[in-house]
Order: structure tokens, then C-alpha cells, then sequence
């Protein structure tokens, strides 16, 4: 058995000596250059461009603008496509626009033989606007007077949805209670995968290809062909190695442009490398949210009532929309079941950046917000905050009325206890709140729930492929993506269990090809594991009983009779090696009386999801004059059932929870209020979190088999990024005894805190 | 790919000089950290570049006759920090220019495009104005020396005139005998960040070390060019130990410095700093001279 074995990266050697093909290293060296022309106003329409003196730049072959471009709305959300029109994302994007709603909107794209040819003619481009004004505030862009980004939307709101259970108005009426409120704000942050979104596309016949850095090349396909208007299939999307998504990657990016771009050029291929900044302005970012959360308690703890708003602040285009909030809204009520809740989010436009999917996906905000309050109420009431949780946290044999979740072990209860044991938090957190003097360390904890996929809200299915070899090994093929996260190495660790072969066997085929892959959604939620298990399962499966059906020809024992194992034919009565898999597999092949193929491929659709939990314990020491925090220590305990690869789970935790650390404590998007221009586009300015401001990061498991997995496995990519924010903060204010409901929790905010509460 | 009009490459001092006057329009390009991440952003782009990053002439650190320790200008961050010279007489030096950015922006920039540069946020600026060093500056008519107060004109322009190019930093024998030094750099986070603000202090204790004999406290961006908290430095000269007395120069810091409100961060956090990394920078700059506090 593989699974469960910490077996190397398939992909290791390849990327360590530089020999993997990502989308730069293939691109054809006579591929023209396109560069993007963004607006350098926040909210208005396109008067005129000029691009006279552009096109007359040495190497520039073509300047398309908004005026030239097909107008075919398309959504760019990298989801399932719904046939259902009221389930479809909004189709609010066009190629190019003249109704520019953020500062670096789409203008115009020049066709360059050279990027300094491409640079120089963006420069000489001219553009007359004429500027509307502009709401960046979420909140402010709800209220009648604000700027109306799209006639569809008024007061810019693009989705709202609301949770009434019980009747909060009754219950808050109930003698005795103690009422918790607070606002909490969380930042626009962006994914910084290493790899910039890049893609080049060229034409053969009146097909297009376009080879992308993307997680998701079968609804790419999809989306070129809504926003060229031409059909699916003349649309062929390739993705190679990736540096990385996050969740960025999860939307169609430039694909579409570059698409059209080609067509402008004869089919000669063009390609689209964003910068950094555009990375930061004119691809996603996380939304976002500004929680208001009130809590009616009784002396016990328990809660009576609770209610709670979320502003979600979208940006200027719908992308993965309403769901980031909805998602986290309905996290509270199954984290701690109460009876009475009233609980609304909205999801509103306004003149920023485009929010689409995050790591997380709206889990990290509601985080923050419901487990910054956990602790206030916990230290209110004198109780232990572990403690509290234990009493109040989703109990053992939950089960979730809509997707039919069930939390089937005591999960968070074992995972604080690793958690609380690792950083010994019930000493020092006693004794760190007796502290004074300038320099204070502290203990913190959060917990999370996470759903795995997205059923039953959308579409769960994948689609696999296995060839057998006349060697015995096997091909395989999935829509699931490899993005960094290890996909293919767990692939071919279910691979070779399933079906009965030696892992080193099992060749994935890493890049996706929709001419040629399996038709599936690809990369996003924290799927991939999950629902490819069971279509690995299933397609190996399939081919064993092919392989056994021919093995009756060649060893007259019965299927029924043989089974596959480490690739030998074995007779089941008496464990006799009948013949190896590959002298059957080669005879099959060039067998004179019955040559065969040996193939099989099926499609599984997923009609279950599953809880995944976790904790994060951190503790801090707090240079109270200097407001500044430090990382000590940070432990992350994940119920993530069982590990396909415990070195590769222990990596996706060191990856989370390093986005976590820079959540809490230093990233964010800034804008500039008179412009609405991004400042800190780049990674100077936007304070990534690097190696030296991380501790050692303890990633440890509670490996409880998931019963409704193939392989007993579910959530852990974007899980490890949801508590660590909160418990920082409730490490700080162990530390200090001061409540900061701002992230990220930078010097200029502890240095405003800290003057409002006398520490300096 | 960089949009370079043209770029000569000076084979000597006497030829850089000869390049500066025959391309006056050409930028003087060192390790290129800043110029040419200043060209890709659009901002230099086309223009002429002057390199001198082959002159190994001024590279490296010497102790001359009279003691002034010399260091060219093209010496990298990495050398001037682990340099032996540096690390003897001036090591707060090489510690802070060990702050800047990444192990490959300390390999490649050089401590003379650093203070050429003329920005008040520069790890080396704050350092050499509390050194009191001297500019080493070559041009058609010979050498001259600029005290560093002078060098820096104001935000982004520095004292090099048309014909001439920086070729080394002098720090006096009179500036670092007896003088001990601390730099804190404040940054959002622990690297690969400019200063949100810096401070260096170096002091020279009496013989019993009881007493503050110097002081010299300096900062980054606490104004549109690093400088000195004079005020301060004035409280504290001559005077007997104590930790009232830090307090009193730090707090004096005030009236010296002249920090601005940006996005980066307040006028108020900036501030705030100041007078305490003043007061950390004195302690450790007390206690490496062998004082007590």
C-alpha cells in the first residue's frame, strides 16, 4: 500500500533540476508580445483613444481597444457551469471595456514584437475619460446617493442572503443575559502565488489554443468560447506546470483576451505575461469583510441569541460573487449551534479590485470574526477559552440538515488537545495574564470547520482515464489539476492501491489538455483528493476486471477467481502468481488471436461532501513601545481523515498557515482614497510575510477515516490558512489584555489600540 | 527586457569621467537594484546608462595612513559587512547594511549607489551621518571631499556634479576612536523591506565610563533626507549617566526630526519610534562602550 506512505513528490525532479515545462518555458519564440492598457481612473467611460502615435513605435503590429472588440458578456467565476440559467454566474466582463469601474480596468491591448516595443506604445497611447465619481467603502456603496456600478444592482448590491432560526427578537428577552458586540474588519489581501497568471494563445484551422497558468482548463474552454462567441469546441485549452494559484487561477484571467488577440493577427501566437502589478490590481483578491457580530449569553456561556451581519466588499466585477460571504456566514451557526439566529450577508460592488476565490473562501473572514468573539466572551466569563470551546463547538454526531455533513468523531476535542498540549497553553496562559512591563507574551487559539466540496451547492464529478502499458504500468488521467499542491503524487499513490500495481508504475499525466483530458471542473474548493478518489477508484476498478477477464484467457482460472496484485495476476485460492500484469499486458497487445487495448474510463458523480476541522494554537511576545508583534510559536492541528502523504499534508499546513501568519499580522491592499488607485501593488509594499518572520511551524493530525471517502480522506488544501489570524489575535490579547478586531494586526494598528488603552 | 537606450561601460576612473562629460544625459549604474527596477517600472525607462560596476578599484575597505577607513564605493553590502576593518572599528556599519532587503540585494548593491541614491530610507545613510563621513567624490579637476550632512542636498538629489562620480566613503579616525554604535532598523517585517524608520547612535563614554563624552544620533526617514537629532545630541554630551538622561535625549528627539504623514505609515507612529529607538540605540551604544545603565 502507497496510500498513507510519504512517498516523493512525482513531480520532485523534475521541478528541483528545472526540467518541468511551465507556460513561459514553452511558449514559441516568435510569439508576439501583448501588453494591457488599464484605466487610470476608478469609475467612468472610455471618450476616445488615440493610438496614432502607438502604432507608429518600431515593432508594433496591432492596438486593439474597447471599441474594437466583440460584446459578449461572459462571467469569468471558475465554476461548474449551470444549465439552469438562474444558477449562472454573472456574465458582467467583456474583452475590453469603455465603461471602466476600477483604477486599472481594461482599456486596450497593444500586439508587440517586443515587450519594450508593447511598454512603449501603452505609454503613448492617449485615452479620454470622462471620470464619474467613485465609492471604494463597502458600506458606503450600499447607501441610495452612492455611484451605481451596474443598472442590474442597485445600491450596488450583487447578492444578499440571510439565516433566520428560532426568533432572536423573543430570545434576546430572556433575563439574565450578557450581550457581546463587536465589529470586525478583514483586509483585501492577494494570493502572491510565485508564478504570475501568463498564457499564449495561437490558431491551427479555426481552432484556438491557448495554454494557460490556470487551475481550471475545462471551464476555461468554456468561458473563451462565451466571450469570443464561438463555439466550445473550437476552444483547446492547455495547462502545463503552474507556480501556484490559490484560488487567483480559479477564474478565467487573460484567456479570453489573448484569444481574441491571435485571431487579430492571423493565428500567429500572442502572449500575455501580467506583472506583479497587474497581478495585485487586474486579477483577483481575497474580499474583504467587515462582520458585525452581536452575541446574547447566558452566565454559563451558552448562547441565547446571536446575530450577524457581513459586508462583503466585491469589487468592481461579480467573479465568484456572493459566495465567498454566504459560505462564510453559514459556517457560525454549525460551529456553535444556537437556537436563535438572524443572520444576513451582503455581497456589494464597488470601484476596487475584482474579489474572486481565496484560499479559504470566506472561512478565514467568518474566522476571525466568530472566534475573536469566542475568546472575549470566554475571558468575560472567566472561563478557559479551550474549555469554553469544548462545551459549546459543534458537538460530536452533528449532522448538517442541507449537505447531510456529519461530524462522526469527537474531532475537536482531539485536535485542541494536541493543539493545547504542544504549546502548553494551560499554564502559560494563566500565567501570562498576570505580565507588566514593556515586552508581554501571550497564547491564543482558534478553531474552524471546512467543507470539502461544494456539494450539494454545485455540480461534483471526475472523470478518469487509465491506459495500461505493455510493461504493466499504467497512464492516468484526471481534470483535477496539479497547481503545487501535490495532486498528481496523491493520484498516483490511490492509483496504484486501487488498481494493484507498484506506485513507481503509475505514470500521471500532468498537464491537462481539453482535446485530450477527461472532462472535469478542476482545482478548486478542497476537492481535488476527495472527489478523484473516487473516479480513480472506479476507473481502476474498471480496467482491473478488463485485465482479469483477459487474464481467464490466458490462465483458464476464472476472474472471479484472480485478483491484481503488486502487479502479479495471483490466483485467490491459494495466492499462486498466475502470470505478471505486464507479460499479460504485452501479450495482450500483440496477441495474434485477441489483441486488445487496454483501457477504461468513467466519469463519478459525487453526491456527498464531508466536514473537515481544525485548530490553530499560537503564541506571541508583544514589544508593547515598539508595537510590533512576534511569532514565537504556532502549531496547526487538522482532522483531514486519513493522509494520502504526510509529507506533502505537512507541507500544505506549513503553506496555509504561513498565509495565515500574513493575514493576521502585515498583508493588505491599500488604495488611494482621491483615485481609488492601488498603493502597494508590488511586494515591497504589500508585506508578504517571509521566512524570517515565521517561527517553526508545527503541523500535526488527527487521522479520523472519513467514512464517505474512497480512501477516507477530505479537506486539507484551503483548510490550513482558517484559524491562524484569530488565534494570534487571542494571543495578543493574552499578552496584553487588549482586543484587536482589525486585521492585519500591524504596528500602525496596536500603536492606535495601544494609545486607546494607556499602554503607551 | 529592459528599455535601455544605451549603456557605456567605463573601463577606469579617468574614462568614467570622460563618459560622464560626453554622455551627460547617461545615468551612473552600479549594481542596478534601484536603477533598474526604477527603468522597468517606466520610470527611467530609455534612458542612457553609464556602468562603473567593473571599476574594481573601488572596491573593498583600507585602513589609510592617518586612520581614515576607506571604502569604495562599489564595495557590496555583503563586503562591507564582513569586512574585517569594518568589523573592528565600525561594526554597527556592517550590521545595518546587513538589513537591507535579501542576501542578492546585498551581493549586488554597493554602499555608493546606496548614498548616491539619496534616499532618507537607505540602511548606510543614517550609519555614516552618525559617523560624520566624508564623501570621496572624482571628477575632471581631481578629488574632493563632502562632509555626508552636505552630500545629501534633499530628497533624491545628492552633491554629484556633472563631470564627477562618487569613488569612496571616508570615515575619520577622530569620528570612530573610541566610539561604540547600535542601529535599529524599523520595518513591517524582518526582511526584504525598506525602513519605515531607522536610527543609529554612537557614543564615546570618559574613561570611568560614567560619563556621555559624545553622542551622535542619526535617523532615516525622519525627514526628506537622513539626519541628525542635534538637540538631542547636545542634551547629552558631557553628562553623567543615567537612565533620566536617556530618556531626556530620546525624548528631545523630537524637536529634531521632521517626519511626514504618508500611506507607509503616520506621522505619529514615526514619531513614536523615534524617541524609542532612541533610547534602545543609547542603552546598547552605553553598554558596548563598557557603561552601565
Amino acid at each position: 500500500m502507497t496510500v498513507g506512505q510519504s512517498v516523493p513528490r512525482v513531480d520532485a525532479l523534475d521541478k528541483v533540476i528545472g526540467r518541468a515545462k511551465y507556460t513561459d518555458d514553452l511558449c514559441e519564440k516568435n510569439a508576439y508580445t501583448a501588453k494591457i492598457l488599464h484605466s487610470t481612473i476608478a469609475n467612468g467611460i472610455v471618450k476616445s483613444i488615440d493610438v496614432s502615435e502607438a502604432l507608429n513605435i518600431p515593432g508594433v503590429v496591432k492596438i486593439v481597444t474597447c471599441f474594437d472588440v466583440p460584446k459578449f458578456l461572459f462571467p469569468t467565476a471558475g465554476h461548474p457551469w449551470s444549465t439552469d440559467p438562474a444558477h449562472q454566474d454573472v456574465a458582467d466582463r467583456l474583452l475590453l471595456t469603455d465603461r471602466v469601474r476600477f483604477y486599472g480596468d481594461d482599456v486596450a491591448a497593444v500586439i508587440a514584437e517586443t515587450e519594450v516595443a508593447a511598454k512603449q506604445a501603452l505609454e503613448a497611447i492617449k485615452v479620454e475619460y470622462e471620470a464619474y465619481p467613485f465609492v471604494l467603502d463597502v458600506q458606503e456603496a450600499m447607501k441610495p446617493d452612492a455611484p451605481q456600478l451596474f443598472d442590474a444592482y442597485p445600491n450596488n448590491i450583487l447578492g444578499h442572503s440571510s439565516i433566520r432560526r428560532g426568533n432572536y427578537e423573543e430570545a434576546i428577552k430572556e433575563p439574565g443575559l450578557t450581550k457581546f458586540e463587536a465589529w470586525y474588519e478583514t483586509p483585501t489581501v492577494q494570493h502572491c502565488h510565485i508564478e504570475n497568471h501568463i498564457c499564449y494563445a495561437s490558431m491551427e484551422g479555426n481552432r484556438i489554443t491557448v495554454v494557460s497558468s490556470t487551475q481550471i482548463p475545462h471551464i476555461v474552454r468554456r468561458i473563451v468560447g462565451q466571450a469570443l462567441g464561438i463555439p466550445w469546441g473550437d476552444v483547446r485549452i492547455v495547462k502545463p506546470y503552474i507556480g501556484g494559484g490559490f484560488g487567483n487561477k480559479q477564474d478565467s484571467l487573460y484567456e479570453p483576451l489573448c484569444a481574441y488577440l491571435t485571431t487579430q493577427v492571423g493565428g500567429r501566437p500572442v502572449k500575455i505575461d501580467v506583472t506583479r502589478e497587474e497581478t495585485f490590481v487586474c486579477n483577483r483578491v481575497r474580499h474583504a469583510i467587515r462582520s458585525h457580530l452581536i452575541s446574547w449569553v447566558r452566565p454559563d456561556g451558552s448562547f441565547a441569541a446571536r446575530k450577524l451581519e457581513c459586508y462583503s466588499n466585491q469589487g468592481a466585477y461579480a467573479s465568484h460573487g456572493h459566495g465567498i460571504a454566504a459560505k462564510g456566514m453559514n459556517a457560525l451557526p454549525q460551529l456553535y449551534p444556537c437556537d436563535n439566529m438572524e443572520c444576513d450577508s451582503y455581497t456589494v460592488f464597488t470601484n476596487r479590485p475584482v474579489a474572486g476565490a481565496m484560499r479559504g473562501y470566506g472561512i478565514p473572514q467568518a474566522m476571525f470574526a466568530a472566534e475573536s468573539q469566542t475568546d472575549d466572551i470566554a475571558i468575560a466569563l472567566g472561563i478557559d477559552p479551550v474549555e469554553y470551546r469544548r462545551k459549546y463547538l459543534m458537538p460530536a454526531g452533528y449532522v448538517d440538515g442541507f449537505s447531510k455533513n456529519e461530524n462522526y468523531f469527537d474531532t475537536f476535542n482531539q485536535c485542541m488537545d494536541k493543539g493545547k498540549k504542544y504549546i502548553d497553553f494551560d499554564r502559560k496562559f494563566k500565567e501570562y495574564q498576570k505580565q507588566t512591563g514593556p515586552i508581554r507574551k501571550g497564547v491564543g487559539c482558534s478553531v474552524f470547520w471546512y467543507n470539502t466540496g461544494v456539494w450539494p451547492i454545485s455540480l461534483e464529478s471526475s472523470s478518469c482515464r487509465m491506459v495500461l502499458n505493455q510493461d504493466g504500468s499504467v497512464q492516468v488521467q484526471l481534470a483535477e489539476t496539479e497547481i503545487g499542491q501535490g495532486a498528481d503524487t496523491a493520484f498516483a499513490q490511490m492509483t496504484a492501491d486501487a488498481l494493484g500495481i507498484n506506485f513507481n508504475k503509475v505514470h500521471v499525466i500532468s498537464t491537462q489538455d481539453t482535446d485530450v483530458t477527461p472532462f472535469g471542473t478542476s482545482a478548486y474548493a478542497s476537492r481535488q483528493t476527495y472527489v478523484g478518489g473516487f473516479a480513480i477508484k472506479q476507473t481502476a476498478l474498471l480496467l482491473k476486471e478488463r485485465i482479469l477477464k483477459y487474464a481467464y484467457e490466458l490462465t483458464r482460472m476464472p476472474s472471479f477467481e484472480l485478483d491484481l496484485v503488486e502487479g502479479q495476476i495471483i490466483r485467490k485460492t491459494d495466492g499462486r502468481v498466475m502470470i505478471s500484469l505486464a507479460e499479460l499486458a504485452t501479450e495482450a497487445l500483440y496477441s495474434m488471436s485477441h489483441s486488445e487495448h487496454m483501457t477504461s474510463e468513467s466519469t463519478y458523480q459525487i453526491k456527498s461532501n464531508a466536514y473537515s476541522f481544525g485548530c490553530c494554537f499560537a503564541e506571541v511576545e508583544v514589544d508593547i513601545p515598539l508595537c510590533k508583534v512576534t511569532l514565537v510559536d504556532i502549531i496547526n492541528v487538522h482532522d483531514a481523515g486519513q493522509l494520502i502523504n504526510p509529507a506533502l499534508a505537512e507541507a500544505q499546513v506549513h503553506g496555509g498557515m504561513s498565509m495565515g501568519i500574513g493575514y493576521a499580522l502585515s498583508e493588505q491592499l491599500l488604495f488611494d482614497p482621491k483615485t481609488g488607485k492601488t498603493l502597494n501593488d508590488n511586494l515591497l509594499d504589500y508585506k508578504l510575510s517571509t521566512f524570517v518572520d515565521h517561527p517553526h511551524l508545527e503541523a500535526q493530525f488527527v487521522e479520523n477515516f472519513e467514512p464517505t471517502s474512497s480512501f477516507g480522506t477530505k479537506a486539507l488544501g484551503e483548510p490550513p490558512v482558517c484559524p491562524v489570524a484569530p488565534a494570534i489575535r487571542n494571543a495578543i490579547l493574552n499578552a496584553t489584555g487588549v482586543a484587536i478586531n482589525n486585521i492585519p494586526m500591524t504596528p500602525h494598528i496596536l500603536f492606535e489600540r495601544f494609545k486607546e488603552e494607556g499602554l503607551i | 527586457m529592459y528599455d535601455i537606450k544605451e549603456l557605456f561601460e567605463a573601463t577606469s576612473v579617468q574614462n568614467a569621467v570622460e563618459l560622464r562629460l560626453a554622455h551627460p544625459q547617461a545615468l551612473i549604474l552600479a549594481g542596478g537594484s534601484d536603477i533598474l527596477i526604477q527603468m522597468r517600472e517606466g520610470r527611467l525607462a530609455g534612458r542612457e546608462l553609464l556602468s562603473i560596476y567593473g571599476l574594481d578599484e573601488l572596491r573593498g575597505v583600507t585602513l589609510e595612513e592617518d586612520g581614515t577607513i576607506r571604502i569604495g564605493s562599489l564595495t557590496s553590502f555583503t563586503h562591507v559587512t564582513q569586512d574585517p576593518i569594518v568589523q573592528k572599528y565600525i561594526n554597527v556599519l556592517g550590521q545595518a547594511v546587513d538589513m537591507i532587503g535579501g542576501p542578492q540585494i546585498r551581493n549586488i548593491g554597493t554602499i555608493g549607489g546606496n548614498t548616491c541614491n539619496g534616499v532618507t530610507s537607505a540602511d548606510s545613510a543614517s550609519t555614516l551621518f552618525a559617523w560624520d563621513a566624508m564623501i570621496e567624490l572624482t571628477g575632471n579637476e581631481g578629488t574632493r571631499r563632502v562632509p555626508i550632512s552636505e552630500f545629501y542636498i534633499k530628497a533624491g538629489v545628492v552633491d554629484v556634479r556633472s563631470d564627477e562620480l562618487q569613488t569612496a566613503i571616508l570615515i575619520p579616525k577622530e569620528s570612530y576612536e573610541g566610539y561604540q554604535g547600535h542601529y535599529i532598523k524599523y520595518a513591517m517585517r524582518n526582511a526584504m523591506d525598506i525602513a519605515t524608520s531607522g536610527c543609529s547612535v554612537n557614543v564615546k563614554l570618559s574613561e570611568d565610563k560614567k560619563t556621555i563624552e559624545d553622542v551622535r544620533i542619526a535617523y532615516g526617514v525622519q525627514g526628506p533626507t537622513p539626519l541628525r537629532a542635534v538637540v538631542a545630541e547636545g542634551l547629552g554630551r558631557k553628562k553623567e549617566i543615567s537612565l533620566d538622561l536617556i530618556k531626556q535625549i530620546s525624548e528631545a528627539v523630537i524637536e529634531d526630526i521632521k517626519p511626514r504623514d504618508s500611506w507607509r505609515a503616520s506621522k505619529a507612529l514615526r514619531q513614536h519610534i523615534a524617541v524609542e529607538m532612541a533610547h534602545r540605540c543609547l542603552i546598547e551604544a552605553i553598554k558596548l562602550s563598557g557603561g552601565e545603565v
